[in-house]
């Protein structure tokens, strides 16, 4: 330990390099594009990427602050359903739009809260471990969907409600919009408030932030209605993009955003990452994608090309911590 | 007769330091020699070189007078040498004759199997050589740590090892543990197998040892006959000054009283009546295990007392969770700080924050400049040893780790602090600062326990001591009238005509 102490100058150098190495990354992805495709960087595709990315990336704020906590929420993906087919059912009552809107966001955003909660109060008083309560959570919320729609789409929904979606506020995309929001929120909330510090607290050590006074079981309480009601927020978006609520919507999308949130550094064990660091992950794999898109690349090798990303990413984060 | 280990003029470099400059060691056959320094003195980096685990930069090391190279741990497993570190290496799920042939199995002559049979008895043999009976089918993670210890020193001893170095054994082991593990230590030494003995505690080093070399800041001190040392000498060297009084002792005022405990019980907690006062350093001993943490637990409000009341400042309190009981103003200093204190991946400013982060709330913000002048002035105070605030708490060494901790309790402004083993694992020269530090806490008012295995600290620094055994209070001796047989009688439940004494 005393040796550590005398390293820190090249210590520090490794963080920076380790923190700027996605960044750095990123920036060796985009110059790339733009060599390649002139369709790359214009203003217009980057507010496209920043609209494909907004659906995971929302949720990946909230999956951030799980991971934090060293838990795991794998029931994303189906709320993203869930809350689509349940938003877009009340979108259909028969009343003055603006108030089925409302009650529709309500419905949608309720049930991602509810799914929250119901997670910890399993992971906090029942002591079961994140990932099983989840994956349980996943079924029955997909299952929940298929049953609620008997399987099929809900359509003939409000013209206006695909604003939310597909609307555009100076040219920028409203989802977009709504997600620089939510990171901005985030960053806020982890790194100024009391909330953010005991989150990380709780991640880092759970029993010393007991005995610290902090309120372990509420912080891990928050931290997955905050999660559920972003992955709720997410499915509602995703409905008004599509114009309907369909029942298999989002699947898989909880490996998509863990893979955002890992490729940005947050340590699964809890304890270490940064909201910011999930947005370039996000941003990463977002660009991947899209320039990939415009280089007419298959979809099947862009499965291949994205996972050896992941890995390449995920180790350059632990030569940093080595 | 060659040493079985001769180490010439070693030295290691990492980038920034040099860990060992020049050092030259030897070990003969049947010897107990014991190596001694502060943290960072270089220690651990000589044992690792022993191991294989790392290589050295210069020097020369000898076995039998023959000079080898050790590329690996293999290499220095071939070669006799056996390392038991502070941390067992152990698969906790598999039991003790799978531990001790954890990959050197015994194989069946005809099948590729493993010969379950043979290896329990293998076992049992290597267990009896140590004088132990264990049960070698029990799976490890059911054995006390001091099994445990016995389990890694049969694994050494099942792969013929010839030296043992064994990296402060005596850290978690109670008093008739440890007088067991010298029994075990001086059985190998009749078979002529070389003892390498790392410890913080002296008193063990006069009992066990033949020789003790000590390390400071990666040189070779000295190395002398145990007979030609003592104490304070040995401090000496170690800390390369003089130490005025090992135990620091101020006298002050016993102020009126802060905390009474009548009749509690919880859990293996029985029947505690406990006064404490303001100014007050109040000792807790016994063994382990005997309940003392578990009484600290149930002060603190970490566990809950089943009966039985708690006063503060004369007015009965129920604390039902450490918050609770921090805002009435009582603060827990855990054993074993790494696990239940810090949150290791926080710097220090956060980490002395946390138990009060209310005093920096600025609405939904804390307010960071204050934050940050909070813990400037407490890293100054204290003298903590970081390149900084933000510096993550785990690059910090031991006892600046403990002041971190102690930063935070004095911030959240407690008027009761209880201390769980304050110094374990911390050197002689940081040990007399935290000691000095709970000297003048007691001198502010501040009521103070201190729970401590190591008996001459807490004769040293305390002005009552209460004996617990076996989750009862067994008595309380008063400064004048403490000497460590005395306490070990009650804290061993022998001493029931001292009773009265109290």
């Amino acid at each position: 330990m005393p040796f550590k102490q005398r390293l820190l100058p090249s210590n520090a150098l490794k963080k920076i390099a380790g923190e700027f190495g996605i960044s750095l990354a990123l920036l060796i992805e985009i110059i790339i594009f733009s060599q390649l495709s002139p369709h790359f960087f214009t203003a217009q595709n980057i507010l496209n990427v920043s609209l494909q990315i907004s659906i995971t990336a929302i949720i990946a704020a909230g999956m951030t602050l799980v991971i934090l906590t060293a838990g795991i929420d794998l029931s994303v993906g189906a709320m993203v359903a869930l809350s689509g087919v349940v938003a877009t059912s009340v979108l259909l009552l028969e009343l003055p739009f603006a108030m089925v809107f409302a009650l529709a966001l309500i419905a949608g955003l309720a049930i991602g809260a509810c799914s929250g909660a119901l997670a910890g109060i399993f992971i906090t008083k029942f002591n079961i471990t994140p990932f099983i309560v989840t994956l349980a959570l996943m079924t029955i919320w997909r299952g929940a969907a298929y049953m609620y729609t008997d399987g099929r789409p809900i359509w003939g929904l409000p013209e206006a409600f695909s604003l939310l979606g597909s609307g555009r506020v100076f040219e920028i995309p409203i989802p977009t919009i709504i997600m620089l929001a939510i990171y901005l929120f985030a960053y806020v909330i982890l790194g100024h408030t009391r909330f953010g510090r005991h989150l990380y607290a709780v991640g880092g050590n759970q029993e010393a932030a007991r005995l610290s006074g902090i309120n372990t079981n509420r912080v891990l309480m928050q931290v997955y209605i905050l999660c559920g009601s972003l992955a709720a927020l997410s499915g509602i978006l995703l409905a008004s993009r599509m114009n309907s609520g369909q029942p298999n919507a989002g699947l898989m999308y909880e490996l998509d955003v863990i893979a955002a949130v890992v490729v940005g550094g947050t340590s699964l064990f809890g304890g270490r990452g940064s909201i910011a660091g999930t947005f370039i992950g996000a941003m990463l794999i977002g660009v991947l994608r899209n320039g990939l898109n415009l280089l007419n690349v298959g979809s099947y090798v862009q499965m291949v090309v994205l996972g050896v990303v992941i890995l390449l990413a995920v180790m350059m984060d632990q030569a940093r911590k080595g | 007769m060659p040493a079985l280990l001769e180490m010439h003029n070693i030295r290691k470099q990492y980038p920034g330091v040099i860990a060992l400059d020049d050092v030259s060691f030897e070990l003969r056959p049947g010897e107990v020699h014991c190596l001694v320094g502060e943290n960072g003195a270089g220690k651990s980096t000589l044992t690792k070189i022993l191991s294989g685990a790392i290589r050295k930069d210069a020097g020369q090391l000898l076995i039998d007078g023959k000079q080898v190279e050790l590329h690996s741990p293999i290499d220095a497993q071939k070669l006799g040498i056996g390392i038991i570190h502070q941390d067992f290496k152990l698969v906790p799920e598999l039991s003790v004759a799978e531990n001790i042939f954890l990959g050197n199995e015994p194989i069946k002559r005809k099948f590729p199997f493993i010969d379950f049979r043979k290896m329990r008895e293998m076992a049992q043999a290597t267990l009896s050589q140590l004088g132990e009976a264990l049960d070698t089918t029990a799976p490890v993670r059911a054995l006390s740590v001091a099994q445990r210890q016995i389990v890694e020193i049969a694994k050494a001893l099942s792969r013929k090892v010839r030296l043992l170095a064994m990296d402060e054994p005596s850290a978690t082991l109670t008093e008739s543990e440890l007088k067991n593990l010298f029994k075990v230590i001086r059985r190998l030494k009749s078979e002529g197998v070389g003892i390498i003995y790392i410890s913080h505690r002296l008193e063990e080093i006069f009992e066990i040892g033949d020789r003790v070399t000590v390390l400071r800041d990666g040189k070779m001190i000295n190395t002398c006959n145990i007979a030609e040392a003592d104490r304070r000498s040995l401090i000496r060297w170690m800390v390369g000054r003089e130490l005025e009084n090992e135990y620091p002792k101020m006298t002050m005022q016993r102020g009126k009283e802060i905390l009474r405990l009548e009749h509690l019980h919880a859990g293996m907690v029985q029947d505690i009546n406990l006064v404490l006062h303001q100014g007050e350093i109040l000792g807790l001993a016994g063994l382990v295990g005997a309940g003392r943490s578990d009484l600290a637990r149930v002060i603190f409000g970490a566990d809950r007392k089943e009966s039985g009341k708690i006063f503060l400042d004369s007015q009965e309190i129920h604390p039902t969770t450490p918050r609770h009981a921090i805002d009435l103003g009582i603060g827990l200093l855990t054993e074993d700080r790494n696990r239940y204190g810090l949150i290791m991946q926080m710097g220090v400013k956060e980490n002395i924050s946390l138990a009060n982060l209310r005093e920096l709330i600025a609405g939904p913000f804390i307010k960071k400049k204050k934050e940050a002048a909070m813990a400037r002035s407490f890293v100054d105070n204290l003298r903590i040893k970081t390149p900084g605030i933000k510096q993550k708490v785990e690059h910090l060494s031991g006892g600046n780790r403990q002041k971190v901790v102690l930063a935070r309790w004095l911030y959240a402004k407690s008027k009761v602090l209880i201390f769980d083993e304050p110094t374990a694992g911390i050197d002689v020269g940081v040990k007399y600062e935290i000691n000095n530090l709970i000297n003048q806490l007691a001198q502010d008012g501040i009521g103070v326990m201190v729970i401590s295995s190591d008996l001459p600290e807490l004769l040293g620094i305390c002005d009552r001591i209460a004996v617990m055994c076996e989750g009862r209070l067994n008595g309380i001796v008063s400064r004048d009238q403490a000497s460590q047989e005395k306490i070990m009688a009650l804290a061993t439940g022998m001493a029931e005509e001292l009773h009265d004494a109290v």
